[in-house]
């Protein structure tokens, strides 16, 4: 790989895993509230899948802060969300679950597990009939493979030969409900093998991701119709911060520690360079978090903006 | 013209216009739709903008609101509103709040059509109406036509706005016959006075709009005082102006429609007009609404479960005589 590029990724996952960690420590100190979805642990993945997919639209789950991020939306601008201030990339309207940009060609945070899988198809219908060449992702978990949102996406984007990458971050729980006892498959791309090539790829090993995923796109873009690519990855914390984990043995946990992504990215990059992207990081996210602290809460007078648009505003009283 | 060759005329007008356009839905391509109102597109438009989907209604608006939001001006078609209810996940959760949740960002400029109501003896799982659960969710403009006109004018503006639309039709109006005035659109935001009065304002919309006109005769004779009819038009946003002018005129509001009269769409109207206009009102206001019962198979049992022109206009004397009419 790359070695600029290799830097890079390295960047963007220990900014994801400082930004989350700072995003956990102001959940404790009571600047961020709701439910918050941290992606400690699956860092490789979820840099390593929006690096490769760098054009093409992205929908995603709301597991999502450092897809975002990795998509290039200001850290800020997500730290922002999360503190629920009106400078947030939805002004404080989402939070950490619902992040969208369309001006990056993401649309994150969906909060309904499967719900955004139809939107995807869609998109990869419409980017096929404007005869653009980039495809569509939708990334979910493993937790999104067994509901009716998910079957019906693999039979229309496979009977229309739609651009659209599948991408199943099979993390084995949803929440806290292993994947085994719910579903008959280990491996959740057995249900999509009908459907359309399947590829495995370690979740855990970012260049992987980055390989894998820059394939699958380039098989979309091919017009052979859709791919489904199941990275298998562990999260070290719980599923949101209501969860204390308690599901898993420290022992699984030592073994899901021990396939740190960024530890075995560090070991190809030289060290110097390595401490240099770490402090800069650090710094991003620091500033994030200024920025969020300062920014002005939302105005309450604008409860009822964009409910609609301004199209038909003056006919709602 | 036909009501349901209204609708068509709007999509046909509209297509033609707009290649960003496309239709899609069970049966609408190749096989005309199954009320006929995609009928000869699928020759003009071709598969890729009238598109035959499976039976998956999850599907068809979760894949029009993903094509809306990469560009596309998507129509989706469900066969009928009891259909709709699989795809309530994507309309309510998904179509109605990504404009709000992305701070505007997204904008969805889509189009969500089905028929409702009872027609002829289809029993409980094809027969019901769900306005009132839709005009319940903020962010989405809800809209039912009544006549080939107002089809015609109101589902072109439905398909050009950027707004998301749930546009609902009625199984009994594809055949109705109407006027259509191409030259002039209307606001599909603004009621419609089917019928000037000076006592009693009607409120209603979709097919009971027939209903209401059908009664009328029969109640200013028997009361001897004039009837005011409204047809509502959008369910959401609500004209209130327009409804506030006629019933300060007339003093009184009677409300009619065809969904179960509890947590139906009527109430909301009706509480509005108790809450702003209670000191204007001459009589408490009357709601005519469906039985609170899935809708039967029997014919007698059918009828006898909603607003009739007989039963309306025996509701509407006998709350005139009780209120000093």
């Amino acid at each position: 790989m790359d070695k600029l590029l290799l830097e890079e990724i390295y960047y963007l996952m220990v900014l994801g895993r400082d930004f989350e960690y700072a995003a956990k420590e102001h959940y404790m100190s009571g600047d961020i509230s709701g439910f918050l979805h941290l992606d400690i642990g699956q860092e490789g993945f979820s840099v390593g899948a929006m690096k490769a997919f760098e054009k093409g639209d992205v929908f995603t789950t709301y597991r999502e802060h450092i897809l975002a991020i990795a998509r290039g939306i200001e850290p800020k601008g997500v730290m922002a969300e999360l503190f629920g201030k009106s400078t947030g990339i939805s002004e404080g309207r989402g939070g950490s679950m619902h992040l969208f940009d369309p001006s990056h060609f993401f649309y994150g945070g969906d909060a309904i597990v499967g719900g955004h899988l139809p939107n995807a198809v869609g998109c990869a219908y419409a980017r096929k009939y404007q005869g653009q060449n980039y495809g569509v992702m939708a990334v979910f978990g493993d937790g999104a493979t067994s509901g009716g949102a998910f079957f019906e996406s693999l039979n229309i984007a496979s009977a229309q030969k739609l651009p659209l990458v599948f991408l199943c971050e099979n993390n084995r729980y949803a929440i806290g409900t292993k994947i085994e006892r719910v579903s008959p498959f280990e491996k959740q791309a057995q249900k999509a093998k009908p459907y359309m090539p399947t590829v495995e790829v370690d979740g855990m090993d970012a260049i992987a991701v980055y390989d894998e995923v820059k394939k699958a796109q380039e098989y979309v873009c091919d017009g052979h119709g859709p791919i489904f690519v199941e990275a298998f990855t562990c999260r070290f914390e719980g599923h949101s911060m209501s969860d204390s984990n308690s599901y898993r043995s420290s022992q699984e946990m030592s073994i899901c520690k021990s396939k740190d992504p960024i530890k075995r990215v560090r070991k190809k990059i030289d060290p110097s360079i390595a401490e240099e992207l770490e402090t800069r990081a650090q710094k991003t996210v620091d500033d994030a978090i200024e920025y969020a602290k300062n920014s002005p809460l939302c105005d309450t007078a604008e409860l009822k903006k964009n409910i609609f648009t301004k199209e038909i505003a003056h006919v709602v009283s | 013209m036909l009501y349901r060759e209204a609708l068509n005329r709007a999509l046909d007008d509209t297509m033609r216009e707009d290649e960003n356009i496309v239709v899609l839905g069970e049966d609408v391509g190749l096989y005309g739709g199954s009320y006929r109102v995609t009928e000869g597109l699928y020759a003009k438009y071709t598969q890729t903008r009238l598109i035959d989907t499976p039976i998956a209604e999850l599907s068809i608006v979760g894949n029009a609101i993903g094509m809306a939001i990469g560009g596309l001006r998507p129509v989706a078609e469900i066969m009928t509103a009891n259909f709709a209810l699989l795809s309530f996940d994507q309309i309510i959760n998904h179509m109605a709040k990504y404009h709000y949740m992305s701070a505007g960002k997204i904008t969805l400029p889509m189009v969500v059509r089905f028929p409702q109501g009872v027609s002829r003896q289809l029993a409980a799982q094809h027969s019901e109406s769900y306005e009132q659960m839709l005009c319940a969710v903020p962010g989405l403009v809800v809209l039912s036509a009544s006549n080939p006109n107002y089809a015609y004018h109101a589902l072109k503006k439905a398909i050009l706005m950027d707004d998301p639309v749930i546009f609902i039709e009625h199984e009994l109006l594809y055949n109705k016959k109407g006027e259509v005035d191409f030259e002039n659109p209307i606001d599909p935001f603004k009621i419609e006075i089917l019928k000037e009065g000076k006592d009693i304002t009607i409120v209603t919309y979709l097919k009971m709009c027939d209903d209401v006109l059908e009664a009328v005769p029969e109640i200013e004779k028997t009361l001897n005082r004039s009837c005011e009819v409204i047809d509502l038009g959008a369910l959401n946003p609500v004209d209130y102006e327009g409804l506030r002018k006629s019933i300060e005129k007339t003093s009184r509001i009677v409300m009619v429609e065809e969904d179960h009269k509890t947590g139906g769409y009527g109430a909301q109207i009706v509480s509005w007009a108790a809450e702003n206009l209670f000191y204007s009102l001459d009589a408490p206001p009357l709601r005519i609404a469906g039985a609170d019962v899935p809708i039967p198979y029997n014919r007698q049992l059918e009828l006898s479960s909603i607003p009739t022109p007989d039963s309306i206009a025996k509701e509407i004397i006998k709350w005139g005589r009780q209120n000093g009419l």
